[in-house]
């Protein structure tokens, strides 16, 4: 029988313990995808979080860490300084980056350090059951916004990827959806554009991926969705911000 | 090679490289500075790498990086600085990766002051950060002290698969005193010693891929982790003791110290042979694992009387030798929190008066 379709050698055979309808799973298999495509399986090396992808290394199949809650860039800086050959990539969700890892991905940024974040935003706190994040938009209900985000209280949610887009060292700064087929295509070119960005020492990428949280946002997968569409997209626009040629 | 003359800080950052160290991640602090700054210079010509990071907290994470590669790499830091370190240390414990790390120890609590102190020995000897671990901590006596003990940090934490420090007081940093230096020596990353490290891995290799990791999410998995760590901290305190003996054999008191305070106490000791009063210093060089059975051994003679503890803290220290003597004679204290050093007068009027059984 003829093979369609093959799962990419940059992912492990572990199952994923992701919840149903979350996006990381796709998010996981366009990065593996890329590296593979590009050939730098050899040369890879990732960068783990604190948070819902926490088990990362568990799933892509090249040399990897796990870092403490925040830190991945400062740990791929070391990684890429030791083996400046190396495609080092981040893999962290917004609490971990937009919350107690903001310096950490300000600097490796500032740094213009070669190395590749994929940054989940999915509005909320996943694996510690559905908490405020600094992306919880206003209005949002959480378990620790329970009447819904004040804005006067904590404040407006944070655009990471504008704000990066303004620092020199950032040579590649894009948000994607994984809403619809035409958009997931669109993702991994984007995650594609990032790592060659890196391989060609031109700066610090990143793709921001707006993601689902069906389990602690209360809705089902297509509710989700749904709700993506309506409420993320028009506060965290999607498109290029950055891109050095 | 002829003895030249630098400063502590200096020395330590010359001493790094000459065993093998071209990776170095800091953050200024007094008074400590000196080491990243002379790092700044010297990497570069060597082909090594200096970076300053963004903060304590994210230097010691690149420190986590490097050490995952394999590669020899420090951090440097003074008191504050290396509070905020802690949680990347107990992550490279947890990951069982070597580096050595450099805490030039100043007054605390807080941002305290910039002069030397010794408040630091619970947070480096008990750990620091959360969880079961140790590092190795050596404390210097002298600028030439520090130098030889860094190519012995280094061969240690690659040994042991852990974090080793050491910790200078400000005096040690700050102060220049002739030293010799060794020869410097290339180290190279070997796969077959660091299999674990992250050098690079594809389907089909030998070996499995790196995974640089700390969690271990199943109770079993934690506890194997733990008790291999436990193995390996028993098999240090067996071969990794190190301290001096300084004074006479058959004294009636024994001074613990370490650090420049226990150089005080030599000019203390010296004093009080001339009038007649016979004192032995034990010196820790290693604070973790602490010697043990010489404070023991030292204590339980006969002719001792008591053992008197000299520190530049309120009595840290203290307490690991109160465990070692373990009531067989009395254990005084003498010391300041914060940076107020203990005078040569007053330990020879603390050690008479303690030999004539006073208070």
């Amino acid at each position: 029988m003829a093979v369609v379709f093959e799962k990419t050698n940059m992912l492990t055979d572990a199952p994923f313990h992701y919840c149903p309808g979350c996006t990381h799973g796709v998010i996981h298999r366009l990065a593996a995808e890329v590296v593979e495509e590009m050939g730098l399986q050899e040369k890879a090396v990732g960068v783990a979080p604190v948070g819902c992808a926490v088990f990362a290394y568990r799933y892509f199949n090249c040399d990897m860490f796990e870092a403490a809650h925040g830190r991945a860039p400062a740990v791929a800086t070391g990684v890429k300084r030791a083996r400046p050959d190396a495609c080092v990539f981040t893999y962290q969700g917004d609490g971990d980056l937009a919350s107690i890892g903001t310096a950490e991905i300000v600097h490796a940024a500032h740094r213009g350090e070669k190395i590749t974040t994929i940054f989940v935003n999915n509005a909320i706190y996943g694996m510690t059951g559905g908490q405020m994040a600094p992306t919880t938009l206003v209005g949002q209900k959480t378990s620790t916004s329970p009447y819904g985000r004040d804005k006067d209280w904590c404040g407006a949610p944070i655009r990471m990827s504008e704000m990066l887009a303004t620092i020199e060292g950032a040579a590649f700064i894009e948000r994607v959806a994984l809403n619809n087929n035409a958009n997931i295509v669109k993702a991994k070119k984007a995650i594609r554009k990032a790592f060659e960005c890196q391989m060609a020492g031109k700066g610090f990428s990143m793709v921001e991926v707006l993601s689902t949280c069906p389990t602690n946002w209360g809705m089902n997968p297509v509710e989700a969705m749904k709700w993506l569409e309506e409420n993320m997209i028009p506060y965290y626009p999607l498109g290029n911000f950055r891109e050095v040629q | 090679m002829a003895k030249i003359l630098m400063k502590g800080n200096e020395a330590i950052a010359e001493a790094a490289i000459r065993a093998g160290c071209r990776f170095f991640f800091g953050y200024p602090i007094t008074p400590q500075t000196e080491v990243p700054e002379y790092m700044a210079a010297r990497m570069p010509e060597i082909g090594g790498c200096f970076l300053q990071a963004e903060s304590e907290v994210a230097a010691i994470n690149m420190v986590y990086g490097a050490a995952g590669t394999g590669v020899r790499v420090m951090t440097s830091s003074s008191s504050p600085g290396v509070s905020l370190k802690q949680e990347g240390i107990s992550y490279i414990a947890g990951a069982e990766l070597p580096c050595v790390i450099i805490n030039v120890m100043r007054g605390g609590p807080g941002l305290g002051g910039i002069q030397a102190s010794q408040g630091d020995y619970f947070q480096s000897t008990r750990g620091g950060g959360h969880g079961d671990y140790r590092c190795i901590v050596y404390a210097p006596a002298s600028v030439q002290e520090v130098v030889d003990l860094m190519g012995v940090a280094f061969d240690a934490a690659d040994q042991y698969r852990c974090p080793a420090m050491i910790v200078a007081d400000g005096i040690i940093g700050q102060m220049m005193e002739p030293v010799e230096l060794p020869e410097p020596y290339e180290y190279k990353v070997d796969t077959e010693k660091k299999p674990w490290a992250a050098t690079g891995w594809k389907p089909g290799d030998k070996k499995e891929r790196a995974v640089i990791n700390s969690l271990y999410i199943e109770v079993d998995e934690l506890h194997e982790l733990n008790t291999r760590l436990q193995a390996r901290y028993r098999e240090i305190e067996k071969n990794e003791v190190r301290y001096e003996v300084y004074g006479d054999e058959d004294a009636e008191l024994v001074v613990c110290a370490y650090g420049t305070v226990a150089r005080i106490c030599k000019a203390a000791i010296d004093e009080l042979r001339d009038k007649g009063l016979k004192v032995k210093l034990i010196r820790p060089i290693t604070l973790w694992p602490f010697p043990v059975d010489c404070v023991k051994a030292a204590a339980e003679a006969p002719e001792v009387k008591a053992v008197l503890t000299v520190e530049l803290n309120a009595g840290q220290m203290l307490e690991d030798v109160k465990l070692a003597v373990n009531g067989a004679k009395p254990v005084e204290f003498l010391g300041n929190p914060g940076s107020k050093m203990p005078t040569v007068e007053e330990i020879c009027e603390k050690l008479l008066a303690m030999s004539k059984g006073e208070e």
